[in-house]
């Protein structure tokens, strides 16, 4: 984990509510795709934990959804101004038990953490497959982000106003060799139950500081009690004691 | 320049310490500095059996500052003592303070007896002032009679100095206090959380699972300092302040309040480095504001003249 201020390069709407910020600093202490960082935010008691969803040895790209006070600040915000960002936290994806296709699923805010994930694989030699699930057309982004990289996208919509109607789970390919996924809990469950390989979920909880320190984000597993922050987000789904 | 106080018979260097709940048990601050730069520090409470705690959600925010009811999750007392003590003790050579929770005072006296044989463990914070958990916690801290008794229980069974941590949550802390001291303590600490709540609007259920919480971070900071006066001025006993505190001239404020030790709490938990943050700026603002010593400060608030 390290704290250091980032600036902000660019932050652009892809949606009417989910935005992309780039932003311009120290990004060493990030390991592993699937990790989160933790922003301050003027006024805010609590730093706001949002998922990476891109990052090279200068550049942190993060894509959120302006959904209350925090994240609304946040979409305010211009090119040139600076936040104080907590960097490298939680574990993140582990690309070991992936094989040689492995399937990317994503729900709403869920997908971001999964382009750089994606990135990964291919660079691997990988075929990824990957499914991106909305509610409604006009909440899709990032199907041309993953089709440039190299991924087969699938996007799916519960009212079918575009791609697959229906949830992520009536579009898994026919065979894969792993799964990764993020997303809200309920597409979680449906993804563990519809998938019929192994893989590694990442969640969400209500968190405190998001390092560890505050056991606000603690969950139970097959394999003993877990912060959400720090043991995970990402568990694998062996390990999951749903509630 | 003098930050080294004395708490209980054991020197500080310095009168910061992090506050129990949110320094875990130490090790992993220390991947992120060298924890000796602290005074001390308290660790995360600690009960007779492995407790999980609350259901989540357990946080909310607050203007000022957050709710938590994590509800004293630790792995109990035994497995603290084999497995997080020799985790600590390769990387923090001071005396610790051991926090403990219970619900009876039979489970006080278990655990603090356990704690007292520890070489590590300096000071046993007593903490009868938890607000989220039932059946025990602050139900021994609201009333005289029963904290005198989780006192009393743990003072036969343990060597070290015991602080009881007190619950703002009452009407009068100073008898709650007296009634400490009364019966053997060696130091008090205040204040553990305010009761609070926060309800979402679009759910309209409680944000927290448990319903309440406690309540922490700059707001409480003014009813921390009324309390810390107010149990100083009754007490002859050492008072460490909490609550609120999240700077150096808070701890200044701490101390001329009554404060012999001040710890720092939510604060840690939006900046990791606070704690030792608070410790470097120390000299700083004792040169603000002509402080030779910070030993010399305690209690030294200058009462306005009566008319």
């Amino acid at each position: 984990m390290k704290q250091s201020i980032f600036e902000i390069l660019t932050n652009t709407p892809l949606t009417t509510s989910v935005y992309k910020m780039v932003l311009r600093g120290d990004t060493s202490a990030i390991t592993a795709p699937g990790q989160f960082v933790n922003i301050r935010l003027e006024g805010k008691f609590l730093r706001r934990p949002i998922s990476v969803c891109d990052y090279d040895a200068e550049t942190l790209t993060l894509v959120y959804k302006a959904v209350g006070s925090g994240t609304g600040q946040m979409a305010a915000m211009k090119t040139g101004e600076t936040l104080d960002i907590l960097t490298g936290l939680g574990n993140g994806y582990d690309l070991g038990p992936a094989g040689d296709a492995p399937v990317l699923i994503g729900g709403g805010v869920g997908v971001p953490p999964l382009y750089h994930l994606a990135k990964r694989l291919l660079a691997q030699g990988k075929t990824v497959h990957v499914i991106l699930g909305f509610n409604t057309r006009e909440e899709i982004f990032f199907e041309e982000a993953f089709k440039a990289l190299g991924c087969t996208v699938t996007v799916t919509t519960v009212d079918g106003s575009y791609g697959v109607k229906g949830f992520v789970t009536s579009a898994l390919p026919e065979s894969y060799t792993y799964f990764y996924t993020c997303g809200p809990e309920p597409m979680l469950k449906a993804v563990y139950r519809a998938t019929a390989t192994s893989g590694q979920m990442s969640f969400e909880e209500r968190m405190g500081c998001g390092f560890g320190a505050c056991m606000g984000c603690s969950c139970k597993t097959l394999t003993g009690y877990k912060r959400i922050c720090k043991e995970g987000p990402v568990m694998r789904k062996e390990e999951i004691a749903w509630a | 320049m003098g930050m080294n106080v004395n708490l209980c018979g054991i020197e500080l260097d310095n009168p910061v310490i992090p506050a129990s709940g949110t320094f875990g048990y130490g090790y992993e601050f220390a991947e992120l500095y060298d924890i000796n730069e602290l005074g001390t520090f308290s660790f995360k409470g600690t009960t007779r059996e492995p407790r999980f705690g609350n259901p989540t959600p357990r946080i909310a925010e607050c203007p000022g500052g957050m709710i938590n009811a994590v509800g004293l999750q630790n792995p109990g007392v035994e497995k603290v003592i084999s497995e997080e003590l020799p985790k600590l003790k390769k990387v923090f050579h001071k005396p610790v303070m051991a926090n403990v929770s219970g619900f009876s005072v039979a489970d006080y006296a278990y655990t603090c007896e356990k704690l007292d044989k520890e070489e590590q463990v300096g000071w046993l914070e007593v903490n009868v002032s938890c607000p989220n958990v039932h059946g025990g916690g602050m139900s021994f801290g609201t009333e005289p009679c029963a904290a005198a008794e989780v006192t009393r229980a743990v003072k036969a069974v343990t060597r070290k100095p015991v602080i009881i941590k007190l619950s703002p949550n009452v009407t009068d802390i100073v008898s709650i206090a007296r009634a400490c001291e009364d019966a053997g303590a060696d130091g008090i600490s205040l204040i553990n959380t305010m009761l609070g709540m926060r309800v979402n609007l679009r759910t309209r259920k409680p944000v927290i699972a448990n319903t309440m919480g406690g309540f922490s971070g700059p707001a409480i900071f003014p009813i921390a300092v009324r309390m810390v006066y107010q149990v100083a001025k009754a007490v002859k006993i050492p008072v460490i302040g909490m609550g609120g505190v999240s700077g150096a001239e808070d701890v200044i404020e701490m101390m001329l309040s009554g404060a012999t030790a001040v710890e720092v709490g939510a604060a840690n938990l939006v900046n990791p480095f606070a704690s030792r943050d608070i410790v470097r700026a120390l000299p700083e603002a004792m040169e603000k504001y002509g402080i030779q010593n910070l030993k010399d400060i305690i209690g030294g608030i200058q009462e306005w003249e009566k008319m």
